[in-house]
């Protein structure tokens, strides 16, 4: 950084001590400008003050040269407006805590998707209707009392945290009390975050199993923790064609070693997105022993709870000796009843806990939707009259989702992609490594691991939307796991057979 | 354990009989386990920056105005019906199946589009509606996203008194330190006390500002006193935003909610504001309907996109449905604003009629009330009645909320002790004062006319 402010200073258009931040960056304007010039121009820093005192000896020419740098920067923003902007705000604006997190992977495929005429197999929704029971208890829910158009219950509308603690309360083995013991929250995700704020402070470590949702590692970050990261490894079994999600396993001594006197918590995603794993009661063993041992709080993402394939069971963690005390178990509405929109989800634990999310919820959103929880307290009410029976729909839901994952694994293997049969979840991920061995130059940025740049070749040139699985694992090691791609199967059989039709088209062009 | 989650705990063990001894034997079970093992009540302490943010005024009242036979005139929700046209779009939107799954993170883009239509005529500007707006869960999120997006540990955020409960604790959580002053009333003898007469002194408000302020949050119109903000008082802070650099967090929420003679007006609208202000407004509090919780957030995209950054690493999205409605709802109005059928000119004219009411009422009893210009709270000065609260226990509580908690059980009347709008140093600034809710049916106001008439009859 060198100091030109001095000659610049004289200068009256010039206003050498404003600066704007871009992405937690922060320098000063006079400094940024030098800087893009010295690139452009390589000149070496000495010669380069010279040269713009010379250069700027016009006020005129000033303003235009500050005028293209911005350009340079932030291309198509109203130009005279975004000036005014910058140059009247002198702080830095926002907070250290969204440091290293702004970065949004699902921008770019989603606008990508868009643009393109592709089959959308990439975000995790369905693309076909609820069951009629959950829509009509939603036309109930708006078309009853009217006060349920007003705030309900802070902590949870009180027939839905009900049905949640009766109904869970049988599944865990554990007496939940409604009031106590659950939370209702903005979806998932929102219990995600409640659950990060209320335990993670500064310097506490979370350990992470790779690979992982994505919003685990910000949410650490926003936090202050520190995330630990330690990856699912595949150990293939020769007498399988396709890997399994089963497959892929924790190296126990590995896991072991995560552990320090700093961690607070663990998170664990069992059904596992994007490998679509399902951990097994004696994996299940293995973390609980950890977490008590080292006296860790494990956060339980169990939003794919109901979708398990193959006879698979789920089993929740809270439900093992010595864990429910120590574990937050969340659950979401949109999984459960292919309901994504309704952003409705909850956290079930013990008071110990739960009340320091309270805390969180009543200083960040205080109250969620009514209608919307009304509807879910009566969805879970019928399902709670058929449950373990034929109608019941996570019976028939799960059954019906297997058939789609299987046509889709049959339909992937025709082009000479290999996908991990999942055993659980709304996902399986396929190894695309000999596409990479057959065109490992696909156009990207510099350092765009494959995976990232052959789901955008991907969507362009075969339109078929997928996700790069490097998304969902932490910067250092995305390199190692750049060779897999995620497909959604909870998907209508129109957009299945379109599929079809695009990998027809695709073995087509291979074959010729 | 704070002293008012021990009390929510004793209030809890003191509804229902049966509950009562399984909560105590949870209570004593959890103390044995935390003697043996000393370790795991160290782990499972709260993280740091929601320490001392527990206690909840809201969660206190509104357990205790729960009882049936109470006439609540507590907390801010109307028990009137919203317009019938935000119910039917809502009942036609639920029949659309691809409504029942996730839409764009930072507003639906039918209501992003409305949104930016309507504020663009109220700002006499170009909104554009994904790098200007963005939709949240309730004004309450808003200034949440607001807060944990541009607050930083040691910021400085001045807050007026009485302030809406949660600005205080939000600002705690994301690491600032509130500055607060307070609203002072001109004296007023002879002629009715209004809102308009409780101002901020320009002196003391300058005085409040220095290098380390991030930001102020005004409120207007303001929750609890109803004070509608003039064009002089929102220049004079205008002015000390832009002398100091300083961000300013708009909460608007009744913003619809003026009565006669006076305007609603944007702080964001005046020169060299634009590009400094983040303005939040409620679609509770505009159609009625605080139970869908939405709320949005108008502002230059510097600083929008940061309030982003904690909506995508938060809660993502908000509800679909809810916002497609929303969309229609605004629609609607939109296309009739100077009709004065549209809601946000029907809505004030209904209410200036219940809060003339109010006034009358309180008036004949003897509490003094304050005519508010906007919102729909009422606050009124409660101690020239003098009652009789020695029976009440915890005298270590400010005295309006020994008197509401006495009015409560005593008259069936409930309100919020505006002490609970100030912070510590402040509460016995404002102790004397109660505030009670209108957005009310006539048959809840009659009701509250029932009890304060017999409540007359009894002092003479």
């Amino acid at each position: 950084m060198w100091d030109t402010a001095s000659s610049l200073d004289s200068f009256p258009n010039a206003h050498p001590t404003y600066s704007f931040q871009d992405s937690g960056t922060s320098f000063e304007f006079t400094t940024g400008v030098l800087l893009c010039f010295s690139r452009t121009l390589n000149f070496g820093s000495h010669q380069c003050s010279m040269a713009l005192g010379g250069m700027f000896r016009n006020a005129a020419a000033t303003y235009l040269h500050l005028v293209g740098s911005l350009q340079r920067k932030k291309a198509g923003a109203s130009l005279t407006r975004y000036l005014h902007q910058t140059l009247t705000m002198r702080k830095r604006l926002q907070a250290r805590r969204l440091d290293r997190i702004d970065h949004n992977p699902w921008v770019v495929f989603t606008k990508l998707a868009s643009e393109c005429d592709a089959v959308n197999l990439g975000q995790g929704f369905p693309d076909f209707p609820p069951p009629d029971f959950a829509v009509e208890a939603f036309q109930q829910a708006i078309s009853g009392d009217f006060m349920l158009n007003q705030y309900t219950r802070a902590f949870g509308y009180p027939p839905l945290t009900k049905i949640l603690a009766s109904f869970f309360g049988k599944l865990l083995g554990q007496e939940i009390d409604p009031f106590e013991n659950v939370l209702v929250t903005v979806g998932a995700y929102g219990a995600l975050f409640t659950a990060f704020q209320a335990l993670v402070d500064e310097g506490d470590e979370v350990i992470i199993i790779e690979p992982s949702f994505d919003c685990y590692e910000p949410m650490t970050l926003m936090a202050g923790g520190r995330p630990v990261f330690v990856s699912l490894k595949l150990t293939p079994t020769k007498d399988r064609e396709l890997d399994s999600s089963s497959d892929w396993q924790l190296d126990p001594t590995e896991l072991a070693s995560k552990f320090t006197s700093r961690t607070k918590a663990l998170i664990l995603n069992t059904p596992n997105n994007p490998l679509g794993k399902v951990f097994s009661k004696a994996e299940l063993e293995l973390v609980a022993s950890l977490c008590q041992q080292h006296d860790v709080v494990c956060i339980s993402d169990e939003v794919y709870q109901w979708l398990v394939y193959d006879g698979c069971q789920h089993i929740s963690i809270a439900s093992l000796p010595g864990m429910w005390e120590r574990t937050l178990t969340i659950g979401s509405a949109g999984k459960t009843f292919s309901v994504t929109g309704w952003k409705v989800g909850w956290v079930l634990g013990p008071n110990s806990l739960m009340k320091h999310l309270r805390t969180v919820h009543q200083n960040s959103i205080f109250h969620c939707p009514t209608q919307s929880q009304a509807a879910v307290a009566q969805s879970f009410q019928r399902e709670q009259l058929h449950f373990g029976q034929p109608s019941s729909y996570f019976v028939q839901f799960p059954q019906a989702v297997q058939r789609k994952r299987d046509h889709m694994i049959r339909s992937l293997q025709s082009v000479g992609l290999r996908p991990v049969i999942s055993q659980g979840s709304y996902f399986l991920i396929t190894d695309i490594s000999d596409f990479k061995r057959r065109m490992p130059d696909l156009p990207g940025a510099v350092d765009e691991p494959y995976d990232s740049r052959f789901v955008k070749w991907m969507i362009k040139n075969k339109g078929l939307v997928a996700i790069p699985v490097s998304v969902f694992y932490s910067q250092s090691h995305q390199k190692h796991f750049d060779h897999y791609i995620r497909f959604c199967f909870v998907k209508d059989e129109s957009t299945l057979q379109a599929m079809d039709k695009k990998l027809q088209e695709w073995k087509d062009e291979l074959g010729a | 354990m704070t002293q008012s989650m021990f009390l929510a705990q004793r209030r809890l063990c003191s509804v229902g009989g049966s509950r009562t001894k399984y909560l105590k034997t949870i209570y004593s079970s959890k103390i044995s386990r935390f003697s043996t093992s000393p370790k795991m009540s160290l782990k499972f302490k709260n993280a740091k920056r929601i320490e001392g943010l527990d206690s909840n005024v809201w969660i206190e009242f509104t357990k205790l105005a729960a009882d049936p036979s109470v006439v609540n005139l507590g907390q801010g929700l109307p028990d009137i019906s919203p317009p019938l046209y935000v119910k039917e779009e809502l009942s036609k939107i639920a029949a659309i199946d691809s409504l029942n799954q996730y839409t764009r993170g930072f507003g639906h883009p039918s209501l992003v589009k409305a949104l930016s239509c309507l504020y663009g005529k109220l700002y006499q500007k170009q909104i554009d509606p994904n790098k200007e707006i963005l939709v949240t869960v309730g004004a309450y999120g808003s200034l949440f996203n607001a807060i944990q997006g541009l607050i930083d540990e040691g910021d400085e955020v001045i807050i007026i008194v009485p302030f809406y409960d949660c600005y205080e604790p939000m600002v705690r959580m994301a690491g600032g330190t509130p500055v607060f002053i307070s609203l002072r009333s001109k004296p007023v003898d002879g002629k009715k006390w209004s809102s308009s007469d409780w101002t901020l002194d320009p002196e003391e408000l300058a005085s409040k500002f220095n290098s380390k302020t991030k930001a102020i949050i005004l409120n207007t119109p303001h929750n609890p006193m109803g004070k509608v903000y003039t064009k002089e008082e929102l220049q004079v802070i205008a002015d000390l935003c832009i002398k100091y650099d300083t961000l300013c967090i708009s909460d608007e929420v009744y913003e619809w909610l003026v009565y006669t003679g006076n305007k609603h007006l944007k702080i964001a609208t005046f020169p060299g504001m634009w590009e400094r202000t983040i303005t939040i407004g409620s679609a509770g509090k505009t159609f009625s309907v605080t139970g869908w919780k939405l709320g949005w957030t108008v502002g230059p995209n510097h600083l929008i996109k940061h309030l982003q950054t904690v909506q995508q690493n938060s809660i993502y999205t908000c509800a679909t449905p809810l916002q497609e409605a929303l969309a229609q709802a605004f629609w609607i109005d939109i296309k009739r604003m100077d009709d004065p059928e549209c809601y946000f000119n029907s809505l004030p004219k209904e209410l200036e009629v219940k809060r003339d009411r109010m006034v009358h009422l309180l008036d004949s009893v003897g509490l003094k009330p304050i005519i508010p210009d906007g919102g729909y709270f009422i606050i009124a000065d409660v101690s020239l009645l003098d009652a009789d609260l020695s029976d009440m226990k915890h005298n270590n509580e400010p005295y309006d909320y020994k008197f509401v908690k006495w009015m409560t059980k005593n008259k069936k009347l409930s309100a919020i002790p505006v002490s609970a709008f100030c912070n510590t140093e402040t509460k016995l600034q404002f102790e004397k004062f109660v505030r009670f809710c209108f957005i009310k049916k006539d048959s809840t106001l009659d009701a509250a006319e029932e009890i304060i008439k017999a409540w007359n009859r009894q002092k003479s």
